[in-house]
């Protein structure tokens, strides 16, 4: 039986754990947090079709317990080396694992929103980000704003902290587009009356059944979609919010007061991910997500033989890119396990 | 509001003062407006906090504004700026202290050119030695006037006699600041703070007993924006920019209005009396404007200094309501009085909320 080591509990790393446990491998699932999940843990609902995450979570988080693999919580791997063709790992706890394959599923963090100084996060009391906004969707999450009122207006901002110079994020964050759309809806079912609206540069409805939900939010919810970049945010004396833009398309600047801004805060690769590399001497994309040797063919494949890369690790990646990912690292380990004995 | 995301900022965006042996360079335009601000600065250097600065007569405007109009070519700019740090380098200093804000802005922006762009220096540097025979090294550190004013802030407070606290109520005087463009919207790593909250006089304010007040069009330009004014045609732009900061400020019952930049006071402060004689609107209490100061007589007032030696009867926006709040002894029959104590004559155009 081959040891594997998974560095990262989130989906991808659950996921990659039991389809090579189910391969028939010994598997070991390292966690920095207390426990498993990764950033599922602080989401409510799933886009496209407003799936509860709980769904997801229980269901991989049942295969799991049911697989019986190793998992170490509280856990961070210290140093890895290659002797003799095993990997030698101690940890943080310090433990010692002798690992056949390691696969780093590290994961992302999202964007500190607090770096767009421009729209006041942590500053002003009503902006949040769409984290945030995915707590308070829940049933009992408090969405009123001062004086303990519903927002009467509300506007989304895509794009904060990806495709964008001044933040050092080139990168489209792919999920943020949609998550803005299903947030939007959401937030029109709790409050009919309200106005909301999304500033937007694209919108980048590239997956399943995505344009149609966008199509769904003009037509049925009345989601205003306004093409241009917010330049700033400030907060009124009675905590609401003046935002300054511009339409380009009619080609114009807008003003306009909110009660709510919600900030679409993309990926990032993260200490974790950061930290991974180093530790397992692999390289980083100039995103600082990690490099995998073909963009086609191996994208599981780190620089380093016998490492390999499941998730968001990699690149910016939904739920169900996660899961498939996930999938086929476990299958590249266990084609390699093979050819290497 | 929360303070804790400021302070956060604040914290990300320190940068190095010199303490000592400063280069001054003067701006063209606040002797002008507010002649009494650098005579200030200077005073309180030099007598209160026992500092070396010196400056050269034979130093020149900057050109910022004619560069900023496109009558000043990038070339001509650059030599100007290195025959100043001729001088400074001659006189044996490398701590550049500005006094204005478009030249604070030009002082890095071409320090940093030469940075990107080596060529660019070694042409200046010809330039320069062709036209002068001068030579030149890059100050070791540039800072704006208000920068060195911050850094010396707390021992200011110390000696100060007054506080930004009303005289008849005891609660902290409210503030608005206002930075100027150039100081760090174009290198917000070069000002106090940063530029979308910028501390530079956040702490002046806050150290000598204000509060601050955050109006939603903080950042918005004072209304001197060189195109908007300077074209005679496009001034319109200019007094509605400044119209648009008072309007979004008054709820807040703002006591003085607080400037960085040379520029920014005058028609935070002209601007004021305008809008009364245009549509009789005034933005203080009691139907009188907001005092306009530049932070050398703000810094000035707390140490004691009497307000019509500073020059403060050249503001348009009468100051004595903002004096009789912090309890400053003044003689109203000086305010036009020569320092003989013969009267100079009263201004003909009548002040703003008289």
């Amino acid at each position: 039986m081959k040891h594997i080591v998974i560095i990262g509990g989130g989906i991808a790393g659950m996921e990659t754990a039991c389809a090579l446990t189910d391969a028939g491998h010994w598997v070991t699932l390292i966690e920095k947090e207390a426990q498993v999940g990764g950033k599922l843990n602080n989401w409510s609902y799933l886009f496209p079709d407003f799936t509860p995450v709980d769904h997801v979570k229980n269901v991989i988080q049942s295969k799991c317990i049911e697989k019986d693999f190793s998992i170490l919580t509280n856990t961070e791997v210290n140093t890895i080396h290659r002797q003799n063709g095993k990997f030698n790992i101690e940890t943080s706890g310090e433990q010692q694992l002798e690992a056949d394959a390691v696969v780093v599923a590290s994961g992302y963090e999202l964007f500190d929103a607090r770096r767009k100084e421009e729209y006041g996060y942590k500053i002003y009391d009503h902006v949040i980000t769409s984290a945030d906004l995915e707590q308070l969707l829940l049933p009992d999450g408090d969405i009123t704003v001062a004086g303990g009122a519903n927002p009467k207006r509300i506007a989304f901002v895509h794009c904060v902290g990806s495709r964008d110079e001044k933040s050092g994020n080139h990168y489209c964050s792919k999920v943020c587009c949609i998550t803005g759309v299903k947030q939007a809806i959401e937030l029109r079912k709790r409050l009919p009356d309200a106005e909301i609206y999304c500033f937007y540069m694209d919108l980048r409805m590239y997956g399943k059944n995505f344009e149609e939900l966008y199509r769904e939010a003009q037509e049925k919810y009345d989601i205003q979609f306004i093409r241009g970049r917010l330049s700033e945010a400030s907060e009124k004396i009675d905590k609401s919010l003046l935002i300054k833009s511009e339409d380009t398309l009619s080609g114009r600047p807008l003003k306009m007061n909110v009660d709510l801004l919600v900030l679409l805060v993309g990926m990032e690769a993260g200490k974790g991910t950061k930290s991974a590399a180093t530790t397992c001497g692999i390289g980083c994309e100039e995103s600082g997500f990690l490099k995998t040797t073909d963009s086609f063919l191996k994208t599981n494949f780190s620089e380093q033989e016998g490492i390999f890369l499941a998730g968001s690790c990699t690149a910016p990646m939904s739920i169900n890119d996660t899961i498939s990912h996930a999938r086929s690292a476990a299958m590249e380990v266990n084609n390699w396990l093979k050819m290497n004995n | 509001m929360q303070k804790e995301g400021k302070i956060q900022i604040w914290q990300d965006y320190q940068k190095e003062i010199a303490d000592d042996h400063y280069f001054y360079v003067r701006s063209c335009i606040r002797q002008n407006f507010f002649p009494g601000a650098e005579q200030t600065f200077l005073k309180i250097l030099r007598t209160e906090l026992n500092k070396d600065i010196y400056e050269n007569p034979h130093h020149t405007s900057c050109s910022g504004i004619g560069y900023h109009s496109d009558v000043v070519p990038f070339d001509t700019i650059q030599t100007i700026i290195a025959r100043q740090f001729a001088l400074m380098t001659e006189a044996g200093y490398q701590n550049l202290a500005v006094s204005c804000i478009t030249s604070f802005g030009i002082y890095n922006e071409i320090i940093e050119t030469w940075k990107e762009f080596p060529s660019e220096l070694e042409k200046v540097r010809n330039l320069l030695k062709k036209a002068t025979g001068r030579e030149f090294e890059i100050p070791k550190n540039v800072a704006h006037a208000s920068d060195i004013v911050y850094k010396f802030r707390q021992q200011i407070a110390e000696l100060g006699k007054n506080r930004f606290i009303n005289h008849y109520t005891g609660k902290p005087l409210k503030i608005v600041e206002h930075i100027g463009c150039h100081y760090s919207k174009m290198f917000p790593s070069k000002g106090v703070g940063g530029a979308e909250f910028p501390h530079v006089l956040v702490g002046l304010i806050e150290s000598w007993g204000g509060e601050v007040v955050d109006y939603p069009e903080r950042r918005h330009c004072c209304g001197f924006g060189f195109r908007q004014y300077l074209v005679m045609s496009n001034r319109g732009y200019s007094i509605s920019n400044s119209r648009k900061k008072f309007e979004s400020m008054e709820p807040y019952k703002p006591d003085a209005i607080i400037c960085n930049c040379p520029g920014c006071p005058m028609f935070l402060d002209r601007w004021q009396y305008v809008i009364e004689e245009m549509e009789g609107k005034t933005y203080g209490e009691n139907g009188q404007g907001i005092p306009v100061l530049t932070y050398e007589e703000m810094a000035g007032l707390v140490l004691g200094y009497d307000p019509w030696d500073m020059g403060m009867q050249m503001h348009q926006t009468n100051v004595e309501p903002l004096l009789d709040k912090m309890g400053i002894i003044y003689d109203p029959k000086l305010k036009y009085a020569r320092k003989d104590g013969n009267i100079i004559g009263k201004p003909m155009m009548v002040n703003c909320g008289c």
